[in-house]
């Protein structure tokens, strides 16, 4: 009975041949995301995976802020489906979840009036000399984590848990809110029971944080971040979430939005640096990771070939409690090897 | 009916986002917003709803429809389906129709962000990229983000990063013929109308 109705809380996700779209924010901020995604799928997972170079933003952070028209966004969009089409595939996978939510909207919008479907043909066709179609499916990265979760597991080297304690992990997953909360039937467990994260820490031996401010927004906000003075809203949104799950002391926070990721981690250094306040207990705040962080880790992915120092809370005492090992010297070099100087250290911030 | 108020019904989202408020406040209770601002998008949908021109005029030239954070909360919890956030979407693109946007403070930031976003847009085919966000303006990204700009071309390859290269990869450089694209499709569909026009508005204040 319980499987009966969990069944409607799951989504349909293709087994193969994907379209991978980049995302502006994950790039920006977490670029070994991304290469870490695609050798997952291709080397680990034996997928097949486009990525191309014709892309470009969807617009959905100027659609969202209100500076690009739908009817703009609608054509960027129809192109990127046109490119895809081109490239022979029907599958989509857009790395960012503002995408993910806008590919949804579009589709969803086209569905319902087909004047607009022929309007953004019509665009797409003056402007590029493209035609499109819709794809036949649409799933995230993290559904396609969340799909070959066991599959991946086998091929794990570690697990979340303290190897001091032999206790699972205590981990906080934050949903991005364009994830299920535009569309709820496009996300595994829908906007009440978000499961995209929580099966992935729970197959790989973690435990799962429930806490009050599970589902609050982190606090983006789009125009209440980009623009300077208003960046007190989405500080205190986080606020508001590290407050809510310190009691029950995360080891380490898991985002599947790239915009999430790095607020939860940027706003415990700006909240330790204005108000001295860290939300661990011994004051070097709680490491922030993206999905395809935390999986590229039990993988055995190298720290500093994913990201792991351009973050502003430092993780090696997370990889210590997994037993992780890296190289402190590495951590700061170039490509090439060269040593270069570490950044400064915060004030109050440890790291 | 008045002419803002077809306007604001003539929008495709509109049958989706607004379509018998009752006044519970859900959405409100659940807004990030609404926490933070004085800010009620209960209020918003019934003035859109009760279709009063003059009230929804001066609604859209205020404040308040510009502390929306569009996270879309209010969308799952909404009893009868609405979409509050989507239905700011409408009444902030009428408000930079009309020009109204003009004579409320936070109205005014859209044009700073149509010199952010839009501009990145238009130029590199990227909202967001790591060489515009400028440690001297993001003081909030803290010192590891300011060593990675700092040292972003010896150490992005580290990543996996194509920074400013030719073919595909994160960060790449978006190729001239793409750009010419994207840049056509916003003259097609009204956009590039749209990013002179605030950007230049903007500049009589
Ligand atoms: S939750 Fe829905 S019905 Fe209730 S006040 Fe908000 S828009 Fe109206
Ligand atoms: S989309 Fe806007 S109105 Fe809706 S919950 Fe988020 S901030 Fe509030």
């Amino acid at each position: 009975m319980a499987n009966r109705y969990w069944n409607e809380y799951q989504k349909n996700i293709a087994d193969d041949h994907y379209y991978y779209e980049r995302s502006c924010i994950r790039q920006t901020f977490f670029p070994g995301s991304e290469t870490a995604f695609l050798k997952m799928m291709q080397d680990e997972l034996g997928k097949d995976i486009f990525d191309d170079f014709r892309l470009h933003t969807c617009t959905g952070i100027g659609y969202h802020t209100d500076v690009v028209p739908l009817e703009t966004t609608m054509t960027v969009v129809a192109r990127i489906f046109s490119l895809m089409k081109e490239r022979g595939y029907e599958n989509l996978v857009p790395s960012c979840i503002t995408s993910f939510g806008v590919f949804t909207e579009m589709c969803h919008m086209w569905q319902e009036h087909p004047e607009l479907l022929e309007q953004t043909r019509e665009n797409l066709y003056k402007a590029c000399k493209r035609e499109f179609d819709m794809p036949k499916n649409i799933a995230h990265p993290s559904d396609l984590i969340f799909k070959y979760r066991f599959e991946l597991a086998e091929k794990m080297k570690y697990r979340l848990v303290n190897r001091f304690t032999g206790k699972p992990l205590n981990v906080v997953e934050h949903i991005g809110c364009h994830y299920a909360k535009l569309f709820p039937d496009k996300g595994v467990g829908k906007a009440e029971f978000p499961y995209v994260l929580a099966g992935m820490i729970e197959a790989w031996g973690g435990h799962v944080v429930d806490y009050p401010e599970r589902r609050h927004c982190c606090g983006f906000g789009f125009r209440q971040y980009l623009v300077q003075e208003n960046r007190g809203y989405s500080v205190s949104n986080t606020k508001k979430k590290l407050e809510s799950m310190e009691p029950y002391e995360p080891d380490f926070i898991v985002s599947n939005c790239p915009g999430c990721s790095m607020f939860l981690d940027r706003w415990q250094y700006t909240i330790a640096e204005m108000e001295h306040k860290t939300y661990d207990r011994e004051g070097y705040g709680i490491p922030v990771l993206t999905y395809e962080e935390m999986a590229g880790l039990l993988l055995g992915y190298d720290p500093w070939e994913l990201g792991l120092q351009i973050h502003q809370v430092q993780s090696e005492r997370l990889l210590d409690k997994i037993g992780i090992p890296y190289d402190p010297k590495q951590k700061y070099n170039s490509a090439s090897g060269k040593i270069l100087r570490a950044p400064e250290k915060p004030e109050n911030l440890l790291v | 009916m008045g002419n803002l108020i077809d306007l604001i019904r003539s929008d495709a989202r509109y049958e989706d986002s607004l379509k018998a408020c009752m006044n519970c406040g859900i959405c409100t209770a659940i807004c990030p917003a609404a926490e933070f601002y004085d800010y009620d998008p209960r209020r918003i949908c019934d003035t859109v709803q009760r279709g009063d021109e003059e009230q929804v005029e001066k609604l859209l030239r205020e404040d308040t429809i510009w502390y929306c954070g569009q996270c879309m909360s209010c969308k799952p919890r909404c009893p009868r389906g609405n979409v509050p956030g989507a239905v700011i979407n409408i009444l902030r693109k009428v408000s930079q129709e009309m020009g109204y946007y003009k004579e409320s403070r936070m109205g005014r930031q859209q044009v700073a962000l149509m010199a952010g976003i839009g501009n990145n847009i238009l130029e590199i085919g990227y909202c967001v990229h790591p060489d515009k966000v400028r440690p001297e303006m993001h003081p909030e990204q803290g010192p590891a983000w300011e060593w990675y700009i700092k040292n972003i071309k010896e150490v992005a390859p580290k990543f996996g990063a194509n920074y400013h290269g030719k073919g595909a990869g994160a960060l790449r450089e978006i190729c001239p013929e793409t750009m010419e694209e994207l840049r056509n499709i916003f003259k097609v569909t009204g956009g590039m109308d749209f990013h002179d026009a605030i950007l230049n508005g903007g500049k009589d204040d």
